[in-house]
């Protein structure tokens, strides 16, 4: 499924400290029996977000007007658990273009970057910074830029470079997936199944 | 010499098409497991490609995440579960695919039917968009969990692009303790290791506790390989996988399997070979596990207190939040702590040998009257061995019933959903919060402490019941 570009992101960011974030509590098992990809942004963090009646929870960071933007800042293992996309579905129609934090789960990671979120790996020290400017000042914006790997604190102009690699940071860049990129060497694909001894 | 390799390398390096220039490597998938839950967005996908599937003799497909497990032969009462499971069908019809649907005779979980049925090889690559795809690593089979667009991505090319994930061994050594069940051993690593204590990891089991554990013990610790953030966990196979193999319905036969076999023998870590981390562990430290928190880390000793806040890995913080959702304080006793449901099964206990283990606790005794008891078999093969070996006489003498194969309360997508604020002992592998039903309180274990706190009421330590037999 197509993605929007990734190139320069310059937003407000939303803090979630909370560590071990499992794609359980980003979307629940109950809401993965769609048949299509929408509407799944509806439900991200349900039962954190909503009460059983279906009311608000006033304290959950996102009913918090004072907080907003296309950057989530999660704590340290973010997205452990089940390997459903429906996770990085439900952040991408949320409206979340990058998730920041200083230890993500790896199929998550994977996912994300499958689906065009970049999820930027900082140190602790850049993460605890990060919360505290924006506890600081929730309008304070962070800027990630791709092309170069880094993220900056626009107030104080305090960055740090992140990892990714060349291959994904292309497809991110240009919108492809690497469903593309595989079906462009089907004949050697071809060749190499009739070497499988099973 | 050729340079020493661990059988990590070995598998994984045989299945590299290409190595992509400063990116993942392109890697052939020998088998592909798909389900109603993760594949039909996957479909979709494709037809919107207009790409066809590569080799559709290499995916299988099973109903088993949002199945019900009673009422099996019935229309599925909830419309979008229906609704999944006809386009598992469909897509599976169309293209081609071996199906094993609801009420087949092979259906069940798929992580129970790859490996019952032969499907599950050694040196194989195996993936499914299920995390819990880590279990075939039991075979000495590279398999790991992927995602929606890794599915479309399989069934389109039959690779997928990963880069190469560094490697840990972590040996247990020495006889396990009365009661230990490889539950036990795979939770109590995950207490030292910490959820996260793994990730970007891929594991490889080794020493005696490994080497004299049977295929489905060996599942269970593979299974939750994953849950300390691992990308999986293999063993290298041996007599006891060779054994396991022989004569299963889509193994190998004949000249064929004769031929593997050499092949597979040689699927071992080489003497010398180094990974980038080695852990190693005591038997004699392990005693049955059970799990106070909401995430698999946050386990210990059944007779043990529950650790104070500055003695975990994972911060205060977090920790307290985990406890307070619990309805549980640092340093109480997990003995004798309120049960009010059961639930024994998942792709993690759902095997033949979880059913004999529970079986020989309840033998004898009676349900507790505050218990609902939930036992779950991971296919239509285990439920046919329960009743032939008379395990489900027993269950039944001591009040239990048995329910028809699928997931069922390990996620929670069917019906069998453990009410908010109700503590549930579980055989699965995951307490994250809600896991089992909005609100509901996750402590995981194995099939005995299940069975004890079943007969109990309360949690309770398998050893003090089997000693008064």
């Amino acid at each position: 499924m197509a993605y929007d570009k990734f190139t320069v992101l310059r937003s407000t960011a939303v803090p979630m400290p909370n560590e071990n974030v499992d794609t359980d509590q980003i979307i629940p098992a109950r809401f993965l029996k769609a048949t299509e990809r929408k509407g799944f942004g509806d439900n991200l963090f349900r039962d954190w977000r909503y009460n059983n009646d279906n009311t608000p929870k006033a304290d959950f960071v996102l009913n918090d007007p004072t907080y907003s933007g296309k950057i989530l800042v999660g704590g340290k293992n973010f997205g452990s658990g089940s390997s459903r996309e429906h996770a990085a579905w439900a952040i991408y129609d949320y409206g979340f273009r990058c998730v920041v934090s200083s230890f993500f789960a790896d199929i998550f990671q994977n996912n994300s970057i499958n689906v065009g979120i970049l999820p930027v790996r900082v140190s602790p020290e850049f993460l605890e910074k990060i919360f505290s400017a924006i506890e600081a000042d929730p309008k304070t914006e962070l800027e990630v830029n791709l092309p170069t790997q880094t993220i900056t604190l626009l107030a104080t102009g305090e960055s740090e470079t992140f990892a990714i690699n060349e291959y994904k940071k292309d497809n991110l860049i240009n919108g492809y997936d690497d469903i593309d990129y595989l079906l462009s060497m089907k004949t050697e694909i071809e060749a190499f199944a009739e070497t499988r001894p099973f | 010499m050729s340079t020493p390799q661990t059988l990590f390398d070995k598998v994984w390096d045989a299945h590299v098409i290409r190595q992509v220039k400063d990116g993942p490597d392109v890697l052939f998938i020998d088998r592909h497991f798909i389900h109603e839950v993760t594949s039909p967005v996957a479909f979709l996908g494709l037809e919107g490609r207009g790409a066809p599937v590569l080799f559709s003799g290499r995916t299988f497909a099973t109903a088993d995440h949002n199945t019900p497990t009673l009422n099996q032969h019935l229309p599925v009462a909830d419309p979008m579960s229906a609704n999944q499971l006809a386009a598992l069908e469909r897509n599976a019809n169309h293209y081609g695919i071996s199906h094993w649907g609801l009420g087949h005779v092979k259906n069940g979980i798929v992580h129970v039917v790859g490996p019952e049925n032969g499907i599950t090889l050694p040196g194989m690559t195996i993936v499914c968009g299920d995390s819990h795809t880590s279990t075939h690593g039991a075979f000495g089979a590279i398999a790991f969990g992927i995602g929606t667009s890794e599915v479309e991505m399989v069934l389109a090319t039959q690779c997928i692009m990963q880069p190469k994930p560094k490697k840990m061994r972590i040996t247990v050594n020495g006889i396990v303790g009365k009661a230990v069940l490889p539950k036990d051993v795979i939770l109590y690593i995950i207490s030292q290791t910490s959820a996260s204590g793994a990730t970007g990891y891929f594991v490889e089991y080794a020493g005696e506790v490994f080497e004299n554990m049977s295929m489905e013990g060996r599942m269970t610790v593979c299974n939750m390989t994953i849950e300390m953030g691992a990308r999986g966990g293999m063993i290298a196979p041996d007599q006891t996988t060779l054994d396991y193999l022989k004569g299963r319905e889509l193994s190998p036969k004949g000249e064929q399997w004769d031929k593997l076999v050499p092949y597979w023998q040689t699927l071992k870590t080489d003497e010398g070979a180094t990974f980038d981390l080695d852990l190693t562990f005591d038997a004699a430290d392990i005693e049955p596990q059970i799990t106070y928190g909401t995430n698999p880390g946050l386990g210990t000793g059944v007779t043990h207190q529950i650790p104070m806040a500055d003695a975990v890995k994972d911060g205060s913080a977090s920790y307290k939040k985990s406890l307070q959702y619990m309805g549980f304080a640092e340093n109480e006793t997990m003995i004798g702590k309120p049960v009010d449901f059961v639930f024994l099964g998942s792709c993690t206990n759902g095997r033949i040998e979880d059913f004999r283990a529970f079986a020989s606790i309840v033998k004898g005794r009676q349900k507790a009257d505050n218990i609902t008891a939930w036992l779950v078999p991971g296919s239509h093969i285990v439920e046919k061995q329960i009743k032939d070996e008379g395990i489900l006489d027993i269950l039944t003498q001591a009040g239990f019933e048995l329910r028809q194969p699928g997931c069922s309360a390990c996620l929670a997508m069917n019906e069998d959903k453990v009410p908010a604020g109700k503590y549930a002992v579980s055989t699965s592998n995951r307490n994250f919060e809600g896991r089992q039903g909005p609100g509901a309180r996750t402590l995981l274990a194995s099939p005995l402490v299940a069975a004890a706190a079943a007969v109990t009421g309360v949690v309770s330590d398998p050893r003090v019941l089997m000693d008064s037999e």
